[in-house]
């Protein structure tokens, strides 16, 4: 017996297939700067190993697809507020919980100070603790990329459906395309003959919910291939062959590899949820990124009593990064986590000092956990 | 990001709501983000709900893309080793 | 017991834990004579001393202790109670000793219910019989209301390693074999599936069990192993990284050796956790020299216990201490230790 639509796509004989397949056409004399924007295939490329079925010269560039390395400091410290200083019931899902925020607090330690922070699976989790202690308020403090807002939608919808009065939403949902746009915008992508990433293997989940068409324009516009991926090892292996082909054509198209889930105009259902309850925020600010112009979405005017940043009085909190920290060129994949100074000495998955050492999606914890051998092959110290 | 698992809708709960099957676990997901869903189909689950539809067809597809792609190579080409 | 010391017994139905059980006075007294000393009911125990005095054999003794906190308190294939037995014999059992008596520390909270805490010491009391290692003496102490999780349980036990046995962490050495007996993850996905908010269906049982009698059948057929450890919290990746660091190895595993459910895969898919990382509670891991595996392994296929014991790996020379695992995928990555605790992730 198996996990159905799981195992086949993690099976060792098609991988061989697949390595053979990469091997025979990528072209020994050029490389292929390949970005897996998305934390699920950085995983997905680390827990099973599929740089060593790889040709040196494809190198893979992890990108900021890990909605827990991108949040800025600035709204950890909301979650912090909220949990210590306004005494709410935090609800958010697991991922956030050690990600530091100022002085390292994190919302797991604020919950061992005292703080009532909850863990949930699913956002209607949250929406139940509200109903279960009808005298707290409870904030549910959302995280993720289109992928993760329309389960958000579902329960603001459901809690002004219902009345509830003591529910709110901290909204830190933030959108893909933008964030690619933003990296291929940086002066570092703009220099001729600089240019880092040759192509993306662009997201599986997020295109479920907003579809392929999405990454069409700025594969024209910025000519780089996308190929989006499925998150198994398989998935990731069959993108990189593909983009490897466009590459090689010279083509920069968008192709779904992942068409068992995605297609082009994704979950019209799901995007219209989330038009009724979220609009665009101007800008919104991105570790390592910047602030990124209508790059995130926030609560709908028609929705602001459910909105926990209208009900709450939280103070902005200016926190720059720890001045060694490299966790902004790594999320631009200028940078490989072992080029930082601090990376597993100061910072470590058990004490970690940035962002992208807290996530097992983010480049550092991926390579700490799963790739220091690896590194220790390559490079002998 | 973004950890979402096939599962299979065993039974349909109510109008929202219908258990479903992943590797012999049983959970319930909610539908409202999707149409249509029938007993016997595959759904994307993520946060305990259904995101999308897992088309079958289209994922045998796929795997058989992926044999296709073994062909490309030369028969010399050595296995990495086990 | 010839004279009761309470005209009325214990409401074993409705009744619950109140400050007085753990004061000293009679409530105390009778709450052990009824509940305690009914269940676990043997000679040692049955003298009312303080502590147990017995005789012990010649050979090293061992001595282990070990607190059990679980939520929920019961769960597919066992509660905090049997659990608590079977931890504290496989800590003995994992010296190559022959476990002889239990102790067993009680801190319970007042309001809790007599029915479950009966439940809980029966439950007890038949892992103790049928592991042949009678619980000897005890304590009892009672907690307010919201200063304890219902039930808490120190176990302590002690054993006799046989002569010729030498079974320890830092013996793991380059070329040996690695040995687990059965599935892994088992315990905790069952727990996990009763835990509110995770809670979901499963079939899948606690793999809770005594593994003394498979340890002996172990050391029958190999009594050279070098190194056995049981994979509790922090599942097989902990231990594997405990063994590497203390016997300054690496280790190599080999996914596709290590059996595992499919349901408990199915869960680890859709909380986001990894089945290297989820508890055990009737699993151990061997290590020994490579001629002697095979015949360790067809000992422990011959057990009940060990029917699906594999060869899972082998000890490798690494200053580094690394734990590394080759995919059934075909690559290769670290099995790191765990980093802090393991949580349900959506990403």
């Amino acid at each position: 017996m198996s996990v159905r639509y799981v195992d086949e796509f993690r099976e060792s004989r098609l991988a061989h297939a697949l390595a053979a397949g990469i091997r025979s056409l990528a072209d020994p004399a050029r490389t292929y700067r390949l970005m897996e924007f998305c934390g699920g295939h950085t995983h997905a490329i680390f827990r099973y190993g599929v740089p060593d079925l790889l040709p040196a010269n494809i190198r893979l560039v992890h990108g900021p697809g890990c909605p827990v390395c991108v949040l800025p400091v600035a709204r950890i410290a909301h979650a912090l507020q909220l949990a210590s200083a306004h005494g709410v019931i935090l609800c958010t899902y697991g991922d956030l919980v050690r990600v530091p925020g100022p002085q390292r607090q994190s919302l797991l330690k604020a919950k061992a100070a005292g703080a009532d922070v909850r863990i949930v699976w699913s956002s209607l989790d949250a929406l139940k603790i509200a109903d279960e202690n009808p005298h707290r308020q409870v904030v549910f403090f959302a995280i993720g990329f289109e992928t993760t807002t329309p389960p958000t939608a579902v329960v603001l919808l459901q809690a002004r459906a219902l009345g509830v009065k003591n529910f709110s939403v901290h909204c830190n949902h933030v959108m893909t395309p933008p964030a690619i746009v933003g990296l291929l915008e940086r002066p570092e992508a703009q220099a001729p003959g600089s240019v880092p990433i040759d192509g993306f293997i662009g997201p599986a989940h997020v295109s479920a919910v907003i579809g392929s068409r999405p990454f069409e324009p700025f594969a024209e516009r910025y000519r780089r291939p996308v190929v989006i991926a499925g998150f198994e090892p398989l998935d990731v292996m069959q993108a990189i062959l593909m983009l490897i082909r466009q590459l090689n054509d010279g083509r920069a198209e968008v192709e779904n590899e992942y068409a068992r889930v995605v297609n082009r105009d994704g979950n019209t259902k799901a995007q219209r949820m989330m038009a009724e309850v979220f609009e665009r925020r101007a800008k919104f600010e991105w570790r390592g990124l910047g602030e990124l112009a209508d790059s995130a979405l926030g609560i709908r005017p028609a929705f602001a009593d459910f909105d926990a940043e209208q009900r709450f009085d939280l103070d902005v909190v200016a926190v720059a990064d720890h001045k060694a920290c490299d966790c902004g060129d790594i999320l631009r994949g200028v940078k490989r986590p072992t080029d930082c100074r601090l990376f597993a000495t100061g910072c470590t998955p058990d004490n970690p000092l940035g962002s992208c050492m807290v996530s097992s999606e983010g480049a550092c914890a991926a390579y700490y956990a799963f790739g220091r051998a690896r590194e220790r092959a390559v490079a002998p110290v | 990001m973004c950890l979402a698992v096939p599962a299979r809708i065993v039974e349909r709960l109510s109008e929202s709501i219908a258990r479903a099957e992943v590797g012999g676990i049983v959970k319930e997901v909610n539908l409202c983000l999707i149409d249509d869903v029938a007993v016997g189909d595959y759904v994307i689950v993520h946060v305990g709900f259904a995101l999308s539809r897992l088309d079958t067809e289209e994922a045998a597809a796929t795997l058989a893309l992926f044999a296709e792609a073994g062909m490309l190579a030369p028969d010399d080409e050595p296995e990495p080793p086990a | 017991m010839n004279r009761r010391i309470s005209p009325r017994p214990l409401d074993l139905e409705r009744g619950r834990i109140d400050l007085s059980h753990g004061a000293g006075g009679r409530a105390m007294a009778q709450l052990i004579e009824e509940l305690f000393e009914a269940h676990f009911d043997n000679p040692l125990l049955a003298r009312h001393n303080d502590q147990a005095c017995f005789e012990v054999g010649a050979g090293r003794m061992v001595i282990t202790t070990d607190g059990f906190v679980i939520s929920p308190l019961f769960f597919p294939g066992g509660d905090i109670g049997s659990l608590a037995v079977h931890g504290t014999i496989n800590d003995v059992a994992m010296a190559g000793a022959r476990p002889l008596y239990l102790a067993c520390g009680m801190i319970l909270e007042e309001g809790f219910p007599l029915a479950d805490l009966r439940a809980i010491v029966a439950s007890m009391a038949g892992a103790a019989k049928s592991a042949g290692v009678p619980i000897v003496t005890g304590d009892t102490k009672v907690v307010e209301r919201g200063k304890g999780d219902g039930v808490f349980i120190t176990t302590t036990g002690v054993g006799v390693v046989p002569a010729g046995v030498d079974i320890a962490s830092d013996r793991a050495q380059p070329g040996d074999a690695v040995l687990i007996n059965g599935s892994i993850g088992d315990h905790g996905t069952a727990v996990l599936s009763k835990r509110e908010n995770l809670s979901f269906e499963t079939e899948i049982l606690s793999d809770s069990a005594a593994l003394h009698g498979l340890v002996a059948a172990m050391l029958a057929a190999a009594p050279g192993i070098h190194a056995m450890r049981d994979p509790t919290r922090g599942g097989l990746a902990a231990l594997l990284n405990e063994i590497a660091r203390e016997s300054r190895v690496g280790i190599m595993i080999d996914e596709g050796a290590i059996p595992i459910a499919v349901a408990v895969r199915g869960a680890c898919e859709l909380l986001g956790l990894d089945p290297l990382y989820v508890a055990n509670e009737g699993k151990l891991v061997a290590f020994c020299a490579a001629a002697e595996a095979v015949r360790l392994l067809e000992a422990m296929r011959a057990h009940p216990l060990g029917r699906r014991a594999s060869i899972i790996g082998k000890v490798v020379d690494d200053a580094d201490g690394y734990v590394q695992m080759r995919t059934s995928f075909g690559g290769t990555r670290i099995v790191d230790w765990l980093a802090g605790e393991q949580l349900p992730r959506i990403c």
